[in-house]
């Protein structure tokens, strides 16, 4: 570094510990719950999930002093401007979303780690992934960017096949796991590449070295920024990089497929915005129509994929949520694709989306986690005559459903759709906007088939029910992840200003 | 007629809009002690007929409170923020084109849960049936009530889930493809309907119906806004439904249950038409203006098509069925309103909105026939009704033969009854289209859709002879009820209106016509 001569004391960053609260208190839960795991004896496992959700909740709680969204840490001696790790609205937010997702995880897993999976380690790799997903979302330079992504993704993949004796999980862990190890090392390429045309890492200086490239590395400044939006377009499952979504979520535990397709998605969105907006804006020109025919590409391979699942196959439930993910990506992308038209006020818009879709792809996953204690095998014809046994439950499932959709009385659903359509008419990306439409009616046919199984009247007399499974009643976990994401898809779609209004303001 | 404080008068709408959505919410509780009633089934219809009634009321009450010498002012207005984010805002009112639209359809679903209570269709528990009806009812008074782009859109959608499930539970024969066939149709239209709302929306900087209007587009360029009514428009034209998008209409109708026609041809069928004169033509005139002819083109074609299908369902032989007749024959009077609406003029609009009423009453009225007749020989089926000679409902059941050739009749626009006045205007308005637009090609709608009077005449007396003449049935032949007082009490109403409105058309002109003026002038009345 050229400040070498300067001396010491210069080079120590100061660290502001508050700002960083949030990933720090899930990271050393983590390591707490790891070491403890050795202690605690194998009836008392129950203490462990328990801890780790205090962590979460703690974690949680960190964010609330930072609400002015004005902090930011370890910056350069040099320079003040560049900083690494940027307590702003939008990292807060994002990390509100990504501790929340975790915590609503663990409501669920409570259960499977008393019974199938091992609690110590769970424990340890989903409080490890939730901190490195907080973390990415606050962090300005590529360096960290990076290093956030893979603390996010590699226990991702140990959280996959964390299954016991379960071939598929087993096999789901390695697609996911190789996939996601070429997408990283594509994008470290890609940062090499930006790294050296431009002489830094931080994403706003990237920015301004953008603008004057030397003649002879623009061609090297180029692909550094294709590369490196290439690895996180995988990280999203836009398509042609989704192949690995069905099978992971199938194989992956419950819990897990619903942690990956609402934070595992969220960590590639933030990367996303945060290296095309803040630190590649001067080729807007290039990303900009990539990632609208991404986008259009995105929502349409995944819809026709949901709408061909045929309902009696086995975990059909948690394919057709797969695919409906890959879906929502491609409507997740479209702000970013019309910032590059009219500026990164129309970020605002995909973080609204997203925590919308948090919120009811959650709670969907809830109520297949409740479906999947009595059956199995998670089709969605098991889901047929549920008002019937669970009213309550097929209430919210419907309710949910329809958020998704976005029909009322899914109001939320609706007006996060809504957001994302103006922000695609606004910067005049008409065709995507029409292309979008099409597709939220394609969703909507297998949506509201699905909504409308769960009204149907039973098939036959409920036979096994009542000789064969005993009826398991849902336990306390998972009712209260249920209540926790139905009260707040009620409040949204009652009150849509608390997640839209950061569609309407900047967040950087 | 009687004076009302505003506030009440902003309670009554709220209450109005909100009011059926809590008794949804309330209908899917269990019934609390003392109103139990015989069996929980006959406790919740009887809660459905009880807030439905109460809805009724409070829109007789507003209507009574409406400030008749100024119908085009917006009355009962609330204003309040909702979505800062998107600038929606509840805002709530009405003047004298929603008002009747308004007690329309307070009346015609008071009338469907009476009649619903003493003949509840064939389905799962009556719970849901209650419930979906009062979401669907709220949806409906929502739309003509909203003075918000956004929000109109929110209530267009709110209508589509209840309506679906009512088709696909309580429907007849090919009720699921029937109900699918609804909402995808609908659904892709509102979509783009969205698209075009958004469109206006972000070029003119404002959502607010009202504060559009008196812009009358004065900020949006003229290519926008022919985007713009291309889009809206598409949209609306598939609930109205306009030919060539109308192809969900027979097969919803058909397989729903009775009182699920009557309020998809009453009443919901009226959100499209309402949002081409709300919406449309005062927000994106000069669009409106360029596309007219187009609109008013593909009216004439739907009049004609509409009239031609029933008289070919109407033939002896042709295994029609009553219940797609009477939706084929909706398609033929919906043209007429939106021809009144193309020709931009106050004579012709108005016209529009006088057939619009008219055809929620007696197509109201025709359905609820229609069905009881269904009822009563298990078929809707034509030919088989109708045998050799005729289904002689004259001699079997004089009173329902006598009231369907009076709706029919009705239908058809015989002087004197509903129905006449509006197609009438429709055509006057044709005759003289607004400035700009071409004579020669509207003189020939007019011709065409003259003509179409005459086949719709002819398919309505074909269906009125067949069905209630005929020969003397045979002795052994079951006895046919006659009405029956509760249906007496249901379709009362309706006939009574449909005179009243014949022969008093003032009433209902004197409302429009002054809020007609006013959207046409662009809010300088």
């Amino acid at each position: 570094m050229t400040v070498a001569a300067a001396g010491a004391a210069n080079l120590v960053q100061s660290v502001d510990w508050a700002a960083i609260a949030p990933p720090t208190i899930a990271a050393v839960v983590a390591l707490l719950v790891l070491v403890a795991d050795l202690f605690v004896p194998k009836e008392r496992w129950q203490v462990l999930g328990w801890t780790a959700i205090a962590g979460l909740v703690a974690a949680i709680l960190a964010l609330v002093p930072l609400r002015k969204g004005d902090r930011s840490t370890f910056c350069l001696t040099t320079d003040a401007d560049a900083c690494s790790y940027t307590a702003d609205h939008f990292a807060l937010v994002i990390q509100f979303l990504v501790l929340g997702g975790a915590l609503l995880t663990a409501l669920l897993s409570l259960n499977d780690t008393k019974e199938r999976l091992p609690a110590g380690e769970f424990w340890f790799l989903l409080l490890s992934s939730a901190a490195g997903a907080a973390l990415l979302p606050a962090s300005r330079d590529l360096a960290t960017l990076v290093v956030a992504l893979e603390v996010a993704s590699l226990p991702a993949f140990a959280l996959v096949g964390l299954k016991r004796g379960d071939r598929m999980s087993g096999e789901a862990a390695l697609k996911f796991f190789l996939s996601s190890v070429t997408a990283t090392a594509v994008m470290l390429l890609g940062v090499s590449f930006v790294y050296a045309s431009t002489g830094t890492l931080h994403l706003t200086e990237i920015a301004q070295a953008l603008d004057d490239v030397p003649a002879q590395l623009e061609t090297v400044a180029k692909a550094g920024v294709a590369l490196t939006l290439v690895g996180f377009a995988f990280k999203t499952a836009a398509v042609p990089f989704h192949f690995w979504v069905p099978d992971t979520y199938v194989g992956a535990p419950l819990p897990i497929a619903a942690y990956l397709s609402v934070v595992g998605k969220a960590v590639g969105f933030t990367g996303l915005i945060l290296v095309t907006v803040i630190a590649f804006p001067t080729y807007a020109d290039v990303w900009g129509p990539a990632l609208s025919v991404l986008a259009a590409l995105t929502m349409t391979v995944g819809n026709v994929a949901a709408l061909r699942q045929v309902s009696t196959r086995a975990w059909s439930a948690v394919r057709l949520l797969a695919w409906s993910s890959v879906a929502q990506a491609g409507y997740l992308l479209v702000p970013i694709a019309a910032a590059a038209y009219s500026g990164d006020d129309q970020i605002g818009a995909t973080v609204a989306y997203a925590l919308m879709y948090a919120v009811v792809n959650l709670g969907a996953f809830a109520v297949a986690a409740l479906v999947a204690r009595t059956h199995p095998l998670n089709r969605i014809s098991d889901y047929r005559g549920l008002y019937a046994t669970r009213p309550a439950a097929a209430l919210v499932m419907g309710f949910f459903l329809l958020c998704l959709a976005g029909l009322p009385p899914g109001i939320i659903g609706l007006f996060a759709k809504v957001t994302v359509f103006s922000s695609a008419v606004d910067a005049g990306l008409g065709w995507l906007a029409v292309v979008m439409g099409v597709n939220v009616v394609i969703a909507l046919y297998y949506y509201l088939q699905w909504t409308a199984v769960l009204f149907r009247t039973p098939e036959g007399v409920p036979v096994a029910a009542a000789e064969g499974v005993p009826a398991r009643p849902a336990t306390a976990p998972i009712t209260a992840a249920i209540a926790l994401t139905a009260v707040a898809g009620v409040v949204l779609s009652g009150y849509p200003q608390l997640v839209l209004r950061f569609a309407a303001d900047t967040l950087f | 007629m009687i004076d009302i404080s505003e506030s009440v008068m902003q309670f009554l709408l709220a209450f109005i809009v909100v009011g059926p959505l809590i008794g949804a919410a309330a209908a899917l509780l269990p019934a609390p002690p003392g109103l139990k009633g015989k069996s929980p089934d006959q406790a919740v219809l009887r809660h459905g007929v009880t807030v439905t009634g109460a809805i009724l009321a409070a829109a007789i009450v507003l209507t009574l409170g409406f400030d008749h010498d100024h119908p085009s002012k917006m009355q009962a207005t609330t204003d309040i923020s909702w979505i800062p984010a998107l600038d929606v805002r509840l805002h709530l009112g009405i003047d004298g084109i929603s008002l009747p639209l308004l007690v329309l359809t307070a009346l015609l679903t008071f009338l469907c849960a009476l009649y619903s209570y003493f003949r509840m269709p064939a389905g799962p528990s009556p719970k849901a049936f209650v419930a979906l009806l009062l979401v669907l009812e709220s949806g409906t008074l929502a739309t003509f009530a909203v003075l918000d782009l956004l929000l109109f859109f929110l209530a267009f959608e709110m209508v589509l889930i209840p309506m679906y499930f009512l088709i696909a539970r309580w429907g007849g024969e090919g009720r699921q493809p029937a109900a699918w066939r609804f909402i995808l149709y609908t659904l892709l239209g509102s979509v783009v309907m969205l698209l075009g709302l958004l469109l206006v929306g972000l070029k003119a900087g404002t959502f607010d119906m009202v504060a559009l209007a008196t812009d009358n587009g004065r900020d949006i360029t003229t290519s926008v806004q022919v985007i713009a009514v291309l889009a809206i428009g598409i949209g609306l034209a598939v609930k109205t439904p306009m030919w060539p998008l109308h192809s969900w209409l027979p097969d919803a109708h058909t397989a729903a249950p009775t009182v699920g026609s009557v309020l998809l041809a009453g009443v919901l069928l009226k959100m499209g038409t309402y949002g081409f004169v709300r919406i449309v033509m005062p927000i994106t005139p000069d669009g409106m203006h360029i596309l007219a002819p187009y609109l008013a083109a593909f009216a004439v074609a739907g009049i004609i098509y509409g009239s031609l299908a029933c008289l070919s369902l109407a033939r002896t032989g042709a295994k029609g069925d009553l219940k797609r007749l009477i939706a084929y024959s909706s398609v033929g009077h919906m043209g007429f309103v939106l021809l009144g609406i193309a020709t931009m003029t106050p004579t012709g609009v108005n016209g529009a909105l006088f057939a619009n009423i008219a055809h929620g009453l007696i197509t109201g009225l025709l359905f609820f026939l229609v069905g009881a007749i269904k009822d009563r020989y298990g078929t809707a089926d034509l030919d088989t009704l109708a045998g050799a000679t005729g289904a002689a409902l004259y001699g079997r059941a004089p009173r329902l033969g006598g009231l369907l050739a009076f709706a029919a009749v009705a239908s058809l626009g015989l002087p004197g009854l509903a129905g006449f006045w509006g197609e009438m205007l429709a055509l006057l308005g044709a005759f003289q289209p607004a400035e700009g637009l071409s004579r020669p090609a509207f003189l020939t709608f007019m011709a065409v859709g003259a003509f179409g009077t005459l086949l719709t005449a002819a398919y309505l007396l074909l269906v009125v002879r067949r069905v209630c003449m005929g020969a003397k049935p045979a002795a052994d032949q079951p006895a046919l009820a006659d009405i029956q007082t509760y249906e007496f009490a249901a379709w009362t109403p309706l006939a009574v209106l449909t005179v009243v409105a014949g022969l008093w058309p003032a009433v209902l002109l004197g409302l429009t016509d002054p809020a007609v003026q006013k959207l046409l002038a662009g809010g300088k009345s």
